[in-house]
């Protein structure tokens, strides 16, 4: 055999062995446990198994997307998009958590469900008055988030809508009464997202509202189809934010310009955290077409939007949800953000910004992150709406779980590359919804499967939602965590577009510990939405521990949790952990030593709490 | 797009800032790509651009080592490594490396009667599509949809594009895309102008001005140039029927090799062999 021939073989040999490369890769970095186990091996092998129970506790809602004007029927399941959403509250005290779900057709009712000291629920919106929200003109539900807005102890609603957003003050636990006092609420706003957050310190909460398609867009009697984004990735024609500040409690105030937060990207999640530990809370968006944004807060003074100073703000991608959790035990949030991917199609990845230090920007520390999701095995979403954060296993390290689906129609179609066509063409394309090919029912990224990722506790996550009985492929949009029969362990509540919500219980080993804190603030505003909790411990191998965590006033896509903070605390020698710290809005902290486990505590903000600067 | 189009001489620049003609076209691309990055952050990172650049250089002259006996200028390879670099999106560094492999080794591999017969990125990223879509996508949305950034593109590739003697190709592909669009409006009920959108996107920019125009996989004849673009254009429209998302990449995958071959046959048809020449008429 020649020489040249031999050559020739060998690159070729070569050649043909690259084809096998991602094979070989998919192999050995395969993080998914796809077998489904029973309970007894699925406690034994992650600490925990779950299992859908909405019929059995009396869960029975089934959300019903709306309708939309003629122009926009062709692509309907894009625009009514969204409005299953799920929030958790102790409506009327009585020690155990109930959650809200809102619908969004037209005459179709919300859903409040009371939970029962057995652990099941009753639904009982129309009792408490907050039922009947989806009428038109008033609007459409998109989603609710819970807090004391008068500091009278009771929780109160609030209601974002395609619409009218509208208040609710709870009187004492019978019922809910339009808030009468003065407020500058739009009369419509497109809003997918809103948080409670006491930006001055004031000790009242005070409300960030997003805006989504722009405020002067009516998708039941639309005067122009020019409404769609102006560029898929930075897109500057959303909906207008708003910031509303409390004033005592009597009214709201748009204080939106003055504290520098005018911004029409097109927002669809937003939370809030004290990022970087100032004593006041801080802002992070999750925009669709366009840049995650982080706006740190001057001592309640203005925001100022740090995001491209943090690394966070450089490459736009499609974000749907935003959740601050410790991830790694380090006293620190990380910021885990979802977007989309299509296999072979788009690849944006699911953004998991991890503090790396900090930077000083005219005068002001900003922190800085770095997006670790690929190497913490986060990365790979589908359409993923919310990404939440709980510890399911209590074995110390928080999990995530991610929602996943867009639209689930005819099985074995797909709208991709008609959306393909116009979302990479030019502005004056993609912003008319007139140009937008028609779905004719065809599947857009459906039937996709939501992903329990379980954190090993060295950095990395492993899927296994199949796994643990937590298996779900229906279009999910929101998630929260709730404690059902108040047993130490945190359960799910999954709403999902135009069908049923999904409540799964969760049995956890019991040999892990947990604790749970509640917190009532008194001259921090009495929900303590803003204060942050870090619990230090050390576990069965003598490992020091410390977990942080927030009082969250909104969290994910559409989602507000438990305001009840939970720690798993994994196998314990000592029946206490060490310190709870807590630091209240407005900088001020108590400790607390030697605090037992497997139990929840109520904690008051002291009036000798001090400022730890 | 590993070669860039053949250029005359130079550019209507002064005599003394004249491009090399090996470099036109990796300092048009490079050009193209600072200015969107800077302007509209189009790459997910510098690292990954980097890694497709390096293992493109690295394969190349490593393969042209081993198989011709020297190394080879840096200049195709720069080309295909960046072009792997703006066209993959993925969320990992490894397919970057890989598509800038398989790329530079269908040149030394896939050859017919000494030639390749594949753009190496078009066959790298139709590749990659094929074989690791879970993990690989292609660039589809992005320099942010504005209407000055589109405009100055083409008309800077156009430009270059008529210098070079090659417009023909892209010009006759962008009048057949949308004559073409304009028949796929009677099959699908869109709009004209949903069908003739992605031209408008920064995808097409880079397939029409570049990785269609690559002198070493395409046509000699400027008539045969035309006519095979214009079957490329009637390909993309079948698969484009079909819903399918990367029809474009996927047309010149299956066309180009078989307008090559069918040229070299019509050319040893109609051209005596070299031994042949030798040999006096009697």
């Amino acid at each position: 055999m020649k020489p040249s021939t031999l050559k020739y073989g060998s690159v070729a040999l070569m050649f043909v062995a690259l084809f096998f490369v991602p094979e070989l890769i998919r192999q050995f970095t395969d993080q998914t446990d796809r077998a489904q186990a029973s309970a007894e091996e699925s406690l034994e092998r992650y600490g925990f198994f779950m299992e859908e129970v909405s019929q059995e506790l009396g869960v029975t809602f089934v959300h019903q997307r709306c309708d939309v004007d003629d122009p926009l029927k062709h692509i309907q399941p894009q625009i009514a998009a969204m409005g299953a959403s799920v929030s958790v509250a102790d409506v009327n005290n009585d020690g155990y958590q109930d959650f809200y779900v809102t619908n969004s057709a037209f005459g179709e009712p919300n859903h409040l469900y009371i939970q029962q000291s057995d652990g099941t629920f009753e639904e009982q919106a129309s009792i408490y008055g907050v039922a009947d929200l989806n009428q038109y003109p008033k609007g459409s539900s998109m989603g609710s988030i819970w807090a004391d807005v008068n500091n009278d102890g009771w929780e109160d609603l609030f209601v974002y809508r395609y619409g009218k957003p509208v208040l609710f003050v709870n009187q004492k636990g019978q019922k809910f009464e339009p808030f009468e006092g003065a407020t500058q609420f739009p009369d419509w706003v497109n809003s997918n997202s809103a948080v409670w957050l006491d930006y001055n310190a004031d000790g009242y909460v005070d409300l960030f509202l997003t805006g989504y398609f722009k405020e002067d867009v009516d998708i039941w009697d639309l005067d122009d189809t020019r409404m769609m984004p102006d560029s898929y990735e930075f897109a500057t024609n959303g909906g207008k934010n708003y910031l509303f500040r409390n004033d005592g409690g009597r009214g709201f105030t748009d204080v939106t310009q003055e504290m520098g937060l005018d911004n029409r990207k097109w927002t669809l999640a937003v939370t809030s955290v004290d990022i970087n530990g100032s004593g006041f809370p801080d802002l992070i968006l999750a925009n669709d077409y366009g840049v995650d944004e982080l706006f740190l807060n001057e001592k309640g003074k203005r925001f100022v939007d740090m995001g491209p100073a943090s690394s966070m703000g450089d490459i736009p991608k499609s974000g749907m949800s935003i959740t601050a959790a410790d991830f790694y035990n380090q006293g620190d949030f990380a910021l885990y953000v979802t977007n989309i991917s299509e296999a072979g199609v788009l690849m944006q990845g699911n953004n998991l910004w991890v503090p790396t230090g900090s930077t000083t920007i005219d005068g002001i520390e900003v922190p800085t992150y770095a997006n670790t999701a690929t190497s913490a095995g986060v990365e790979q979403g589908e359409w993923a709406y919310s990404g939440a954060v709980t510890d399911l296993n209590n074995n110390g390290t928080l999990d995530l779980y991610i929602a996943n689906g867009f639209y689930s129609a005819t099985p074995n179609t797909d709208y991709w590359y008609d959306y393909t066509k116009v979302v990479g063409a030019n502005s004056q394309v993609i912003i008319n919804a007139s140009n937008w090919p028609a779905m004719k029912e065809r599947t857009f990224s459906g039937y996709q499967q939501n992903r329990l990722m379980l954190n090993d506790g060295s950095g990395r996550f492993r899927e296994v939602s199949s796994a643990v009985g937590a298996a779900l492929d229906k279009d999910s949009r929101a998630v929260a965590f709730l404690d059902i029969r108040n047993d130490g362990t945190m359960d799910m509540v999954v709403a999902n577009q135009h069908a049923p919500v999904s409540v799964f219980k969760n049995q956890v080993n019991q040999d892990h510990a947990w604790i749970q804190i509640s917190l009532e603030g008194t001259q921090a505003n009495r929900s303590a939405i803003g204060a942050s909790v870090t619990v230090e411990w050390t576990d069965a191998q003598g490992q020091a521990q410390r977990q942080k965590q927030s009082v969250s006033g909104g969290e994910a896509f559409s989602s507000q949790s438990s305001r009840v903070l939970h720690f798993g605390l994994g196998v314990m020698d000592s029946d206490t952990v060490e310190n709870v710290t807590i630091h209240w809005p407005g900088g001020k902290r108590d400790i607390y030593e030697a605090v037992p486990h497997n139990q929840k505590h109520t904690l008051q903000e002291s009036t000798s709490a001090r400022f730890d600067n | 797009m590993s070669s860039s189009p053949t250029p005359s001489p130079n550019l209507m620049l002064p005599a003394g800032l004249a491009l090399p003609k090996s470099l036109i076209g990796p300092v048009l691309i490079t050009t193209l790509l600072i200015g969107a990055h800077l302007s509209f952050g189009i790459l997910d990172g510098y690292q990954k651009l980097l890694l497709a650049v390096i293992t493109s250089i690295v394969m190349e002259n490593l393969l042209h080592k081993y198989t011709k006996g020297s190394f080879k200028g840096i200049s195709s390879a720069y080309v295909s490594g960046i072009s792997a670099g703006i066209l993959i999106r993925s969320a990992y560094f490894w397919p970057f490396a890989l598509t800038a492999m398989i790329s530079i080794a269908s040149k030394y591999v896939l050859r017919y009667k000494g030639r390749h017969l594949w753009n190496p990125t078009n066959f790298g990223v139709a590749m990659m599509l094929l074989i690791a879509a879970d993990s690989t996508a292609v660039l589809s949305i992005q320099w942010g949809n504005h209407m000055w950034a589109m405009v100055i593109i083409w008309l800077v590739g156009i430009f270059t594009l008529m210098k070079v003697g090659r417009f023909n190709i892209t010009g006759t592909y962008l009048a057949a895309f949308v004559f073409f669009a304009w028949i796929r409006t009677y099959f699908t009920g869109d709009t004209f102008l949903t069908e003739v959108a992605p031209l408008t996107g920064p995808m097409y920019q880079l397939f029409a001005l570049f990785m269609m125009t690559d002198p070493k996989t395409t046509v000699k004849n400027p008539w045969a140039q035309s006519a095979v673009v214009v079957v490329i254009a009637f390909v993309e429209m079948l698969l484009r029927l079909g819903e399918v998302v990367y029809a474009p990449f996927y047309a010149l995958f299956i066309v180009g090799p078989i307008a090559l071959v069918i040229e070299d046959w019509w050319q040893s048809r109609s051209q005596p062999v070299s031994g042949a020449e030798a040999v006096p008429h009697t």
